[in-house]
């Protein structure tokens, strides 16, 4: 019984908090998408001191980088030195 | 008649739609594969993209789609007797709810999981795309004027309920607060701001003092308002504003700060209100006082005016954007649409089942009813009120104070219309900025442009109507118009699921018997309220509601004509179903 109700008020919260989560990750990913503009800047023209340093980066990047090129509506990977589609 | 027979007959018809007619249409015509790979699946992103447990989504869908449209609607229909609401809720969803959630799910779950704007241009094209565009925002509006006047109504009805429902903002802004910044539990604090809501909605009701009557600080019924203006219109006029400039605020604000947490709580309300409501009818085992027909409401028809005001509770367009917007996201397996689509749409009908319980034994007796619902115009204005003092007498057999009752229902209504208003502003804003993107406007694209034309817009529309309380009480008026448009939404909704049964090949009957239902009655009411009612020649005549109202049957005409085109249009290239 006790743990019915223990499943039960799981259950509950689990629907209580599904919209909210998934509202954070979107705000997360928000930040990490401003963050990665910053990070390569240079591809869309913008004038960007570290990029040097920033595309060291890159390798530990790439799958996040091709879901966020994905995202931004570029459909093949903008920057043409390195491609990760 | 007992009114714990009815519930149960219609809950009972509302098990057989669904073990036995949802199963059909599941294995027949939608023919849902357990080997696909839904959206949730392929596009996998943590974000909007998550496969998520059926009942958890089936809990987020259902609490998304109900709100006080269902309660309200209901509460004005049983102005013709109580038998024609009955039987359209129950069969409304069982054939017409059902099929366009549960097909507006699937439709997008094979479609990427794109919402049915964008499919309206993939099925149909740009028009059909910039049609839906226009009728949702002729929907939103109408959502955000007559739900203000919801609530500038209840606020003036029932004082108690006032500042409980103030209480709740603060309370939830603390709750987004500590889950956002703290990363605290949700479940716990919402419930805590429940209990503290309800503890001040019993003082409230208790104690005159924390009441907050405009009416009564002006002198009550008789007094005289502002600007030379009576007290009820003036206590109408300064609650509308107090909302709007809240609604502002509150829309322009991101949503885990203030709408989401608003939601959990919202959340709790609902299964208190539905608890409440059906464990007192059960304890207080009532009789329906109100006549099965009632053959003194002459001066409207309640063919087709009836399925014009039982919107969502019977069949809604509304929660077609909800089932392709988020929910088709979600889905883990396809064959889980069934149970949240379907199901989704039972219970948004088993709450507009119980809200005509509520009204149909709060009389004591036939001409009490009838003395209430004397005419359409009071079943409108009054239904809401009806439906707060009967709900109130049924949670009377759980041993709460009828004046208590009344106040946490009337909270529970208000909380849901807040919210709905909350949200329909800000997809006004979303649709202003679309359409300025569209027509190469771009001051309409800014966030405070367009909440500043969504709320000033509604406003208007809202203040324009005069009811019998003089400026601003009106509001309700609008309701047939709401009622049109969101069927209309539900029209094109079905008419698109046909297309897509039609391309692959398959019987598209099941929807669109219930779309030419639905747009037959919506073309019959608009064009006899617009012509023998609405127009200038008539004695009830109303430029404003004309004017929508020939707005609204100019896009019904449109779909029909859309709609027939593109059935019989041989050229369209069929669709694999293995796609």
């Amino acid at each position: 019984m006790l743990d019915k109700m223990k499943k039960l008020v799981a259950y509950y919260e689990e629907v209580l908090s599904m919209p909210h989560r998934q509202e954070i990750a979107r705000e997360l990913r928000n930040e990490d998408d401003l963050f990665l503009l910053m990070l390569y800047s240079e591809m869309i023209g913008i004038p960007n001191p570290v990029y040097y340093y920033t595309l060291e980066l890159y390798p530990h990047m790439i799958e996040k980088f091709h879901d966020w090129h994905l995202r931004m509506g570029m459909e093949k990977s903008p920057l043409s030195g390195i491609r990760c589609c | 008649m007992n009114a714990i027979a009815l519930a149960a007959i219609g809950l009972f018809i509302f098990v057989l739609g669904y073990r036995f007619y949802s199963k059909f249409v599941a294995e027949k015509i939608y023919r849902l594969d357990p080997n696909y790979v839904t959206p949730a699946h392929r596009y996998k992103d943590g974000v909007d993209f998550v496969p998520t447990n059926k009942f958890v989504l089936w809990g987020h869908h259902f609490t998304s789609v109900a709100g006080a449209a269902p309660i309200l609607g209901p509460a004005i229909a049983v102005y013709w007797g109580w038998l024609p609401a009955v039987l359209w809720v129950v069969f409304g969803t069982v054939f017409a709810a059902g099929v366009h959630d549960f097909g507006t799910l699937v439709v997008s779950v094979r479609n990427k999981g794109q919402s049915m704007g964008t499919l309206a241009n993939k099925l149909v094209g740009q028009r059909a795309k910039i049609l839906f565009l226009f009728i949702i925002l002729i929907l939103v509006l109408m959502v955000n004027a007559v739900f203000a006047w919801v609530i500038a109504n209840l606020f003036i009805s029932f004082p108690s309920s006032v500042l409980p429902v103030f209480i709740q903002i603060p309370l939830a802004i603390w709750i987004g607060h500590a889950v956002y910044k703290r990363n605290a539990k949700m479940l716990v604090p919402s419930l805590v701001a429940l209990a503290v809501m309800y503890f001040v909605a019993v003082l409230a009701a208790e104690y005159q003092i924390l009441q907050i009557d405009l009416v009564r600080y002006m002198g009550g019924e008789e007094g005289a308002g502002i600007f030379g203006l009576g007290a009820i219109s003036s206590a109408f006029f300064i609650w509308i504003i107090i909302l709007m400039i809240y609604v502002y605020i509150a829309s322009t604000l991101p949503v885990w700060k203030l709408l989401q947490p608003r939601d959990f709580i919202n959340s709790h309300q609902l299964i208190v209100g539905l608890g409440i409501l059906y464990l007192g009818l059960l304890f207080t085992n009532p009789e329906i006082t109100a006549p099965i027909t009632n053959p003194d409401a002459n001066d409207v028809s309640w063919f087709p005016l009836l399925f014009i005001t039982i919107a969502c509770g019977a069949i809604s367009g509304f929660h077609g954007l909800v089932s392709s917007g988020t929910s088709s996201k979600q889905l883990n397996k396809e064959t889980d649409a069934r149970f949240v689509g379907y199901a989704g749409a039972v219970g948004e009908g088993v709450l507009a089942l119980i809200s005509i319980i509520a009204v149909i034994t709060f009389f004591p007796n036939a001409d009490a009813f009838k003395e209430a619902y004397s005419s359409f115009g009071a079943a409108s204005g009054g239904g809401l009120g009806n439906f707060v003092q009967g709900a109130g007498q049924l949670a009377g057999g759980l041993g709460i104070p009828p004046e208590v009752a009344a106040t946490i229902v009337s909270i529970i209504v208000v909380s849901f219309a807040a919210t709905t208003l909350d949200t329909s502003v800000r997809l006004m804003r979303y649709i202003i900025s679309e359409l300025g993107t569209e027509y190469k406007v771009p001051a309409l694209e800014k966030t405070h442009v367009a909440t500043t034309i969504a709320v000033v817009s509604s406003a208007a529309l809202v203040l324009i109507p005069e009811g019998p309380n003089g400026f601003g009480s009106g509001g309700y008026l609008l309701w047939p118009l709401f009622g049109t448009s969101n069927q209309l939404l539900a029209g094109i909704n079905l008419l698109l699921i046909s297309i897509w049964l039609k391309r692959l090949g398959r019987s598209y009957l099941i929807t669109l018997i219930p779309m030419i239902f639905l747009m037959f009655m919506t073309l019959y009411a608009m064009i006899s309220q617009v012509f023998t009612q609405w127009a200038w020649w008539n004695e009830q005549s109303s430029t404003l509601l004309f004017v929508f109202g020939a707005l609204i049957l100019g896009f019904a005409l449109w779909i029909c004509l859309t709609a027939v085109s593109a059935l019989m249009s041989k050229n369209q290239t069929p669709i694999d179903p293995k796609e």
